[in-house]
Parts: structure tokens; C-alpha cells; sequence
């Protein structure tokens, strides 16, 4: 189903690679897949594998060893705080206090309306913003106390008006 | 000490220019005009050999010099490709982040001379997943350029032609380790292979790959318009032209900056980035090329900012990324926080780093939560010691960066921080 609804764009990613090298679109594929089914459930791993005449377990090794691929249940933001040298010494473990404080949640953890998932991560390559987040792979940087509540605010609602969100990124403004 | 000027960036135009990443405006300050030049009136071999005279080195860490890579291709294996590192990962560094950003066209424009230079027709940007932005933007540029001709079919009539691809890894730092990340491109976790062969002989799909950073192919436009000597007047001898350098930690402004190459430290970090932030709190030290490199202290602040400096120093210039922390960073915190980096990106290809990375983290946790044991820190060393040289590649070896600089420079630190626990 997935290849029959995304035709367009998933020929648009096969034709990127020579056609007896079709694997190379592995991760374009999981990242659609992932934004349709919400994450990488066996299902939608399966399928993926299939469009890329590939064994299952090629796929789900590839799922488990990148960062960005969710194979647990994830909220429509995924927010990933930078918590990496210099940032923790830059605000980012003040932000991720703030952040569980206001969420109700632990790091890792994923609200109980399943808007928010909160995560620490590795360095995001934007080390002069500290403290730096990510909101599905968008920007928001020099996230400080008093910017917080604001931009949670601003991101419910987006999810709450029904703009199309993309926990892949693949939709990510500036 | 005077700040030294430069007379214009070279990669970082977009300093000088406002809007440079608009196609009209990179146009009309003579963008793709160099492309152009190169398709249309020199050889390969030309270009090659003016890229080998200016002296362009690496940008991405090793400091490689890129005209003598290119050179490693042989001509008669086909398909060639370019690709193109821009999984920019190590902690510190954001200088490609910008490039990516604010001046696409002169990457892209470098990438069709390159591209050209080494007889390929197909370049593949890898673009580390979190900046996905970066790739939707890269790929808006692209499709801009090929409307206009600039990239495509038989350029500038030239019957040369090339198509540029953009690549998202998915999260992995040691997808910027070049045969790990030609693994990730072709669908495949990012474990490295091992080398030889070398990518410029069986690269990716085993053919002929030139793998360059996002900076470095950024100077090529450059070098062909201006010429190797122009290129040459910045920067040293050894380490000519110029760096595009994060700086972030505890510094009064934070950023990029494109310094000449051999200004030193001292300079960098007091006439460029502001110097420390708060004046009660003084420079403890420096992290200068990444997670990865060996650290420094105000011992070193007059050591020059080129390849060959900061190795004779112990350390590395690296990707170009200097985290400066001040005397508040327990010593304790900072190793744990680099070695948690490094064990969480393990590929778990080979036991040394996959293990070693583990017990590190281990030993540096129970130390900062209070639990250290008597004989911590000669086990730290000697954990440091069976990893260091015995790894699969560069990864397992930078975690002990960390563990080596904190017990060469902060052993009384770290004795007090045990001490304190018994």
C-alpha cells in the first residue's frame, strides 16, 4: 500500500540510484514509511523491504542502528535536546529539566496525549545556540527559560489545528 | 595582540555577500561562471593539477591534500563518483551547517567542477539526517541550478553532463567516516570497511569514489577563478588558504568564523570569538578539534592553527570545532559527557571500541555519581591503553582523547574527586 499511495514520490527515489542498486533507497523509504505509519512497526518494515526485494531482517537491522528511525511509539513531535559537550555545560541540562517539568515526562518518555516525545541526544551541530532542540528535526535554537512554554504552545497547537507534521523531517522549515 | 583581517571569505561568501544563496544573487557576483570556465576551456588534468598547487587540503579532519586524492582515480574504471561528506557529526563542529545553509551554489558549483575534474557524472551529497532542512533546501537549489542549465545534461554545451543527488543518513556519527558512510548510502548500516582498497579505487558499488567534505569542495570555484597563488596567500605554507572554525562553549561569540590558517589560539579565542564570557570565570580548557582531539590549555594558547601545529602539539585542528570551557566544568563531568558520545556512537563492528567505550563510560559515571573506587583512574588508563591503536578505526581511538587529557593535565582533579568519595 504504502508504494501504491506514495508512487510519485517513491519512484522519484529509486530513479536517485542506478536500478541494480535499489537498496541505496533504503533509508528515503523508511523515513516516508515512518511518517505514514507514525513509526516503523514489523508492518510497515516489511513493506518497505518488499518495494526493495530485500530480506526482513536486512531492514530491521538498518531500523535499530540509526538514531532517527523509531521503531517504539513516538508522539507527533519528537523533541530531541542536544545534551552533548559544550551544551550540557550551556543550559541544555537545565532545558531538559524544564522540559520534563513541564511535560509530565522523563526523558525518553512520550506524553500520555501522545503530542510530545522527549529525548536526549548527541550533538546536532549547532553548538553556538545552546541550549539547542529539535523539534522533528526543525530548529529552535537558544531555547531559553523564558522561550519555553511559548514554543510548546505554538507546537500543540500546530498538531491540534491539523498542519501536517512530519516526525521524519521531511517537512522541516528553517 | 591585533586581530588579523582577511580580505574577503572565501567559503563563507555569504559573510560578504547578503542573499548569496539566492540563485540571481550568486549569479550576478559570477556564480557557475567558473563551472563554466572549467567545462568549456580546461582538462581535467588542468584542474587537478591547479587544485594540487594551491595546496587545498581536506576540510573534513585528516587534512588529506585533495588534489593528490583526486589523482588516486584511475581513469579507466567507470562509472566514477563523487561524494560528497556533509554528515558533519563530530561535537563542536557546525561550520558545513552554514556553508549548507547560507551559500549552496558555491558547493554545488564546486561539486560540477569536481565532479567533472574526476570524470564523474553522478555526485550523491550525504547529508547527516538531522539536517533536514539543509537537504530539503539543498535539493529546492538543485532543481533551481538544473532549470537554468547549470547542472544536467551537456553543460555549457560541453556534452559533459552531471546529476546531483541528495542523500539523508539517519542519525549516525560514524557515517562521516568515508567507507561507513558509502556503507549508509548504499542502504546498509554504517559499520567502515576495511581499507584498502580505498575508496578511489572501489568505492561506491565497489567503483571508483572520490569521497570530499562540504568545505572543501566549497574553495574549488575559488581556486579556479583566483588561481593556486592567490589561494596561497593566505594561510601557511604547509596549511595554505583558509578555515571555516566553530567556536562554542564558553566564549563571549559563539560561531563560525573563516580564519587564515596559522593564526594562533590565543588570537582565535580573545580577538575573534570575544574571549571568555564571564571574567571570574578563566579558561580551564580547550577542546580544539572535535570530541575526538587530545585537549589543551593556557599552556597552549600560542600554538598556530594549521594541520601540522596542532599535531606537533599532540592534538588536531580536526574538523575545525574548538569548545572552550572555563573554570566551572568539573573535569569528572566533561570526559564522561565526550565518552558517553562515543559509546553511544560505536558502531559495534569491533570489540575494542564496542567494549572499551562501555567500560569507560562505566568507570567515568560511578566516579561522577560519587561512587568512584581507589584505582579508578590507572584503570581508566589502562582500559584507555588496550583501545588506543587497536581499534577498527578512527572512533575508538578518539574516546580515549578524553580519558588521556584529563589525567595528563587535571590528575590532582580527578585523585580529589575518589579521594572525596572514601
Amino acid at each position: 500500500m504504502l508504494y501504491e499511495q506514495h508512487k510519485a514520490e517513491i519512484d522519484g527515489i529509486l530513479a536517485r540510484y542506478p536500478v541494480d542498486r535499489k537498496r541505496s533507497a533504503l533509508l528515503p523509504l523508511l523515513y516516508l514509511a515512518q511518517d505514514v505509519y507514525g513509526r516503523l512497526n514489523r508492518d510497515s518494515i516489511r513493506e518497505v523491504a518488499e518495494i526493495l526485494d530485500l530480506p526482513y531482517t536486512d531492514v530491521f537491522e538498518v531500523v535499530g542502528f540509526y538514531t532517527l528511525f523509531y521503531n517504539e511509539d513516538v508522539g507527533k513531535i519528537v523533541l530531541d535536546v542536544c545534551d552533548d559537550v559544550p551544551c550540557c555545560f550551556c543550559g541544555a541540562e537545565e532545558l531538559v529539566a524544564d522540559l520534563e517539568n513541564r511535560l509530565g515526562i522523563k526523558a525518553g518518555e512520550t506524553t500520555k496525549d501522545k503530542v510530545f516525545t522527549l529525548r536526549r541526544v548527541k550533538c546536532i551541530a549547532a553548538c553556538d545556540q545552546a541550549p539547542v532542540l529539535q523539534a522533528n528535526l526543525e530548529f529552535h535554537n537558544r531555547v531559553l527559560p523564558d522561550k519555553v512554554e511559548a514554543m510548546l504552545t505554538k507546537l500543540r497547537n500546530d498538531v491540534e489545528s491539523g498542519k501536517p507534521v512530519s516526525i521524519s523531517g521531511r517537512l522541516a522549515e528553517r | 595582540m591585533p586581530k588579523t583581517e582577511i580580505k574577503e571569505h572565501i567559503v563563507m561568501r555569504n559573510r560578504d555577500v547578503e542573499n548569496i544563496r539566492d540563485l540571481d544573487v550568486y549569479l550576478a557576483n559570477g556564480g557557475y561562471a567558473m563551472a563554466k570556465q572549467a567545462l568549456t576551456s580546461m582538462t581535467p588534468a588542468a584542474i587537478i593539477d591547479e587544485v594540487k598547487k594551491s595546496g587545498l587540503r581536506g576540510r573534513g579532519g585528516a587534512g588529506f591534500p585533495t588534489g593528490v586524492k583526486w589523482s588516486f582515480v584511475p581513469k579507466e574504471l567507470n562509472p566514477k563518483y563523487l561524494v560528497v561528506n556533509a554528515d558533519e557529526s563530530e561535537p563542536g563542529t557546525f561550520n558545513n551547517h552554514e556553508i549548507i545553509d547560507e551559500n549552496p551554489h558555491q558547493l554545488l558549483e564546486g561539486i560540477v567542477i569536481s565532479a567533472f575534474a574526476i570524470g564523474a557524472n553522478v555526485a550523491y551529497i550525504y547529508i547527516r539526517g538531522e539536517f533536514a532542512y539543509g537537504a530539503r533546501f539543498l535539493e529546492q537549489k538543485i532543481a533551481e541550478a538544473r532549470e537554468r542549465g547549470l547542472i544536467g545534461k551537456n553543460l555549457f554545451g560541453s556534452g559533459y553532463d552531471v546529476e546531483i543527488y541528495v542523500h539523508r543518513g539517519a542519525g549516525a556519527y560514524i557515517c562521516g567516516e568515508e567507507t561507513a558512510l558509502l556503507e549508509s548510502l548504499e542502504g546498509k548500516i554504517g559499520q567502515p570497511r576495511l581499507k584498502p582498497p580505498f575508496p578511489a579505487v572501489a568505492g561506491l558499488y565497489a567503483k571508483p569514489t572520490v569521497v570530499n567534505n562540504v568545505e572543501t569542495l566549497t574553495n574549488v570555484p575559488r581556486i579556479i577563478e583566483k588561481g593556486a597563488d592567490w589561494f596561497r596567500s593566505f594561510g601557511t605554507e604547509k596549511s595554505p588558504g583558509t578555515k571555516a572554525v566553530s567556536i562554542s562553549g564558553h566564549v563571549k561569540k559563539p560561531g563560525n568564523y573563516e580564519i587564515p590558517l596559522g593564526i594562533t589560539i590565543r588570537e582565535f579565542i580573545f580577538e575573534w570569538a570575544g574571549g571568555m564570557r564571564d571574567p571570574n570565570l578563566p579558561l580551564k580548557f580547550i577542546i580544539p578539534g572535535g570530541a575526538s582531539s587530545n585537549w589543551l590549555t593556557e599552556e597552549h594558547l600560542d600554538i598556530p592553527m594549521t594541520w601540522d601545529d596542532m599535531a606537533a602539539a599532540g592534538t588536531m585542528l580536526g574538523s575545525g570545532a574548538m569548545v572552550v570551557l572555563d573554570t566551572s566544568v568539573p573535569v569528572v563531568r566533561a570526559a564522561l559527557k565526550v565518552d558517553e558520545f562515543f559509546k553511544h556512537e560505536s558502531c559495534g563492528k569491533c570489540s575494542p571500541c564496542r567494549e572499551g567505550t562501555h567500560f569507560l563510560v562505566k568507570v567515568w559515571e560511578r566516579i561522577d555519581e560519587g561512587h568512584g573506587r581507589v584505582g579508578d583512574i590507572e584503570l581508566l588508563a589502562d582500559v584507555g591503553k588496550q583501545m588506543l591503536g587497536k581499534c577498527f578505526c578512527p572512533l575508538g581511538d578518539s574516546s580515549v582523547s578524553a580519558v588521556n587529557s584529563a589525567i595528563k593535565f587535571f590528575r590532582p582533579e580527578l585523585d580529589a574527586a575518589i579521594d572525596a568519595q572514601h
